[in-house]
C-alpha cells in the first residue's frame, strides 16, 4: 500500500473499478439488477413484461419504504428492527379498527402506536444510549406482546381492508401500480431530506462523527429522537400499505420484511456504521432483492436457503465497503 | 480493592432481591413447593445458558446476537437427530450438537477477526444464517428427544444422607446447569486464557501490547459463546422434547439478564454467577406474575418492559461511569 507514495504509478485495474464503486455505487448496482433480470429471462422465457414489472415494483415498494427506515437510522451509525412490528400493527389495527369507525379515526389510531414506539426507541438510543439494535428489538417484543393482547379484545368484531387502501396496495392504472403515487413523493422527500435540508445534514454528520457534532452544538438526543419518530412513522404507512397488497391481516405481517429491509440498505451503499450512504440506492438495493426473491422462487429455494443467502449478503457487502474505505 | 467488594456487593444483593422475590411468591402462593421450584430450575435452564453464552462475549469486550438463533439451530439438529433414534444414538448426538455450536461460535469470531466488520454486524449476519440453517432442518417444530435426556431435567436428586423434605429442593435440572457451567467456568476462570479473556475485554490495547493473543483469545471467547448456546438449544430440546426452529425471546433476555448480573457492556468486568443468578430473578417475576392470574400476553409485555428498563439503566450506568 506504501509503494503508492514512493513514485507515481499507473493506478492498477482493480483499485480503479473499486474507487469507481465507492464513488458511483448506483452503476454497478443498476447493472446487477439488469444482469438478475435477463437471468430471470433466460430461466423463464417471456416472463418479463408489463405485468410483471409492474407486480415487481408494488411488491418492492415496501420493502423500499421499510430499508428507507434502515437507511436513515444507519447514516446515524444505528439500526431498526421495530419496523416490522409496528408496520404490522398499524396494519392490523387499521383492518380491525375500520370495522366500525369511521376512516380517519382508525388511521389515527392505527399511526399512534407507529409514533409511540418511535418515541420510545428514540428516548432509549438517544437519552439513555442503549444500542439501537437492542433498544428497537426490546420494543417490537413488547409491541407483539400487546398487539397479542389487543388481538383478544377485537376477535369478535373481525377484519376488513379498507376500500381505499386495497385501491392503493394492489391497483394498477394505464400499467402503473397505484402505490407509486405515495412512494413517488415519499422517496423524493426522503432523498430531498438527506440531501437538502439540514436534519438530514445532521443525520450524516451524527453518523460520521458523534463526538464532534456534539461539541459543535448539536442536540443529539434530540436529532436521534426524532430521527427514530420518522422512522417509526415511515414503517406504520408501510403497514397500512403492505395491508392493501396482502389483504391478510395477521400477527406476524410485515415480519419477514425486516431483514431483507437491512439487507436492501446495505446493497444501496449505507454503511451500517453511519456516516455514508443514500436513499437512491437503497431503492435499487430493494428492486434487486425483490428480482432476486423472484428468482430463488423460481429456483424453489426453501426460505430457510433464502434467509442464509441475505445474511451472507450482508455480512459480504459490509466487509466489501470496509475494505474500500480503508483503501482511501 | 473496592472495586471487588462492589461487585461481590452486587451479586450479593441479587441474591437478596431473589430471596425476597421467593417470600412475596410464597405470600402470593401459600401452597409454593419444592414441586414448583423444580419446574422454575427447569423454566430457567435454557435461559440460563443463553446468557452464559453472552455472558462470555461481554466480558470479552463484544456482543453476541446470534445466541438464540444458535440456539434453535442446536436445538433443531438435536431433535430431528433424535428423531425416530435409539436411546443409544443420543450418546453421540449430544457431543455432536456441542463440537457444532463450537465450531460455529468460532467461525463467528474468526469472521469477527479475519473481515474486522465489527462484532454486532457479524453476529447479525450469523443470526440470519443460522436462523436460515435452523428452517432448513426442520421446518415446523417437530423432532423428538431421546427418553433419559428427558429424565435428566426432570424430578430430583436423591441424595443419600439427607431427608426427603430437603432433597426435594434439589432438582436435576439445576444440577445439571450448575455442573455444566462449573465444568466449564471454573477451570476457565483460573486458567490464563480466562485472565486473556478479562484482559482484552478491558483493554485491547494493553492486552495486546502485555502480550496478550488477542486475535486468539477473541476466537475462543465465541467459540465458547457457542458451546453454551449449545447446551442452551439441548435443554430447550430436552425439556419440550422437540425443536422448534424460530429461536424465543433469548437474544434480549441474555443481554438483560448479564446487565442485571453486573457485567459491563464495556467488558472485561463481573463473573457468571451474577447473570445467573439474574435470570432467576427474571423468570420469578414471570412466575409471580403468572401467579397473580395476569394475562400471559400482559406477562410478556411486563417481561418486556422489565427486560428495556434494565438495559436502559445498565446503558445510564455505562455512560455515566465513562464521563
Amino acid at each position: 500500500m506504501s509503494t503508492t507514495a514512493i513514485k507515481p504509478q499507473p493506478v492498477p485495474y482493480g483499485r480503479r473499478i473499486k474507487r469507481f464503486m465507492a464513488d458511483r455505487p448506483l452503476v454497478p448496482l443498476i447493472i446487477l439488477l439488469v444482469i438478475l433480470v435477463v437471468i430471470l429471462q433466460i430461466l423463464r422465457p417471456g416472463i418479463v413484461n408489463e405485468r410483471w414489472i409492474a407486480n415487481t415494483i408494488k411488491f418492492a415498494i415496501p420493502l423500499a419504504i421499510l430499508a428507507g427506515c434502515q437507511t436513515m437510522t444507519m447514516l446515524t451509525g444505528g439500526i431498526d428492527l421495530s419496523v416490522g412490528t409496528v408496520a404490522t400493527m398499524s396494519a392490523f389495527i387499521m383492518a380491525t379498527q375500520i370495522v366500525n369507525q369511521d376512516p380517519a379515526i382508525a388511521l389515527l389510531l392505527a399511526m399512534m402506536p407507529a409514533v409511540l414506539i418511535g418515541l420510545v426507541n428514540g428516548v432509549g438510543v438517544g437519552v439513555f444510549r442503549v444500542h439501537p439494535l437492542i433498544m428497537t428489538l426490546g420494543t417490537s417484543l413488547i409491541g407483539t406482546g400487546c398487539l397479542q393482547v389487543y388481538q383478544r379484545t377485537v376477535i369478535a368484531s373481525g377484519a376488513k381492508i379498507p376500500d381505499f387502501l386495497n385501491w392503493l396496495g394492489t391497483g394498477v392504472t394505464w400499467g402503473f401500480p397505484n402505490a407509486l403515487l405515495l412512494f413517488v413523493p415519499l422517496a423524493a422527500l426522503i432523498v430531498f431530506t438527506l440531501a437538502r435540508t439540514g436534519f438530514g445534514r445532521l443525520l450524516y454528520a451524527v453518523g460520521d462523527n458523534e463526538r464532534a457534532t456534539r461539541l459543535s452544538g448539536v442536540q443529539y438526543w434530540q436529532v436521534i429522537t426524532a430521527l427514530y419518530i420518522t422512522s417509526s412513522v415511515l414503517a406504520g404507512i408501510t403497514g397500512l400499505l403492505y395491508i392493501g397488497l396482502i389483504k391478510a391481516p395477521s400477527l406476524s405481517l410485515a415480519e419477514p420484511l425486516v431483514l431483507p429491509s437491512v439487507a436492501a440498505a446495505v446493497i444501496g451503499g449505507t454503511s451500517i456504521f453511519g456516516g455514508r450512504g443514500g436513499y437512491t440506492g437503497t431503492i435499487i438495493g430493494a428492486l434487486i432483492l425483490t428480482v432476486l426473491t423472484t428468482l430463488l422462487t423460481i429456483l424453489q429455494m426453501p426460505e430457510g436457503a433464502r434467509r442464509i443467502l441475505f445474511g451472507l449478503i450482508v455480512l459480504f457487502v459490509t466487509a466489501a465497503y470496509l475494505r474500500i474505505v480503508e483503501e482511501r | 480493592m473496592n472495586h471487588f467488594l462492589r461487585r461481590q456487593g452486587w451479586v450479593s444483593g441479587l441474591f437478596a432481591l431473589l430471596i425476597v422475590l421467593f417470600i412475596v411468591t410464597k405470600l402470593i402462593q401459600p401452597g409454593y413447593g419444592s414441586g414448583d421450584f423444580g419446574s422454575l430450575a427447569r423454566a430457567v435452564l435454557p435461559y440460563a445458558f443463553a446468557v452464559a453464552a453472552q455472558t462470555v462475549v461481554v466480558i470479552a469486550g463484544g456482543i453476541d446476537l446470534s445466541v438464540a438463533a444458535m440456539m434453535a439451530l442446536t436445538s433443531v439438529t438435536a431433535a430431528s437427530m433424535m428423531a425416530g433414534a435409539s436411546e443409544e444414538y443420543a450418546l453421540f448426538v449430544v457431543p455432536f450438537v456441542l463440537a457444532m455450536g463450537f465450531v460455529l461460535g468460532a467461525l463467528n469470531g474468526l469472521l469477527i477477526v479475519v473481515t474486522r466488520v465489527p462484532d454486532i454486524v457479524v453476529t447479525l449476519a450469523m443470526l440470519f444464517v443460522l436462523q436460515g440453517a435452523a428452517l432448513l432442518v426442520l421446518e415446523a417444530p417437530g423432532g423428538a428427544a431421546a427418553e433419559w435426556l428427558k429424565a435428566l431435567i426432570s424430578g430430583t436428586v436423591p441424595i443419600p444422607g439427607l431427608p426427603d423434605a430437603i432433597d426435594a429442593w434439589v432438582p436435576k435440572a439445576l444440577l445439571v446447569l450448575i455442573v455444566c457451567l462449573a465444568i466449564i467456568w471454573i477451570p476457565l476462570r483460573r486458567s490464563r486464557l480466562g485472565l486473556s479473556i478479562y484482559a482484552i475485554g478491558s483493554s485491547e490495547l494493553a492486552a495486546f501490547r502485555s502480550g496478550v493473543p488477542v486475535k486468539r483469545t477473541r476466537i475462543i471467547a465465541y467459540a465458547l459463546s457457542g458451546l453454551f448456546a449449545a447446551f442452551g438449544g439441548l435443554a430447550l430440546t430436552m425439556s419440550t422434547g422437540i425443536g422448534a426452529p424460530i429461536p424465543g425471546p433469548y437474544l434480549l433476555a441474555s443481554v438483560a439478564a448479564v446487565v442485571l448480573g453486573g457485567v459491563a457492556l464495556g467488558g472485561g468486568k463481573g463473573g457468571l454467577l451474577g447473570p445467573i443468578v439474574a435470570v432467576f430473578v427474571l423468570r420469578l417475576v414471570r412466575t409471580d406474575l403468572t401467579l397473580l392470574a395476569i394475562d400471559p400476553n400482559v406477562t410478556a409485555i411486563i417481561e418486556g418492559l422489565i427486560m428495556v428498563a434494565v438495559v436502559m439503566f445498565g446503558a445510564f450506568i455505562t455512560m455515566r461511569g465513562r464521563q
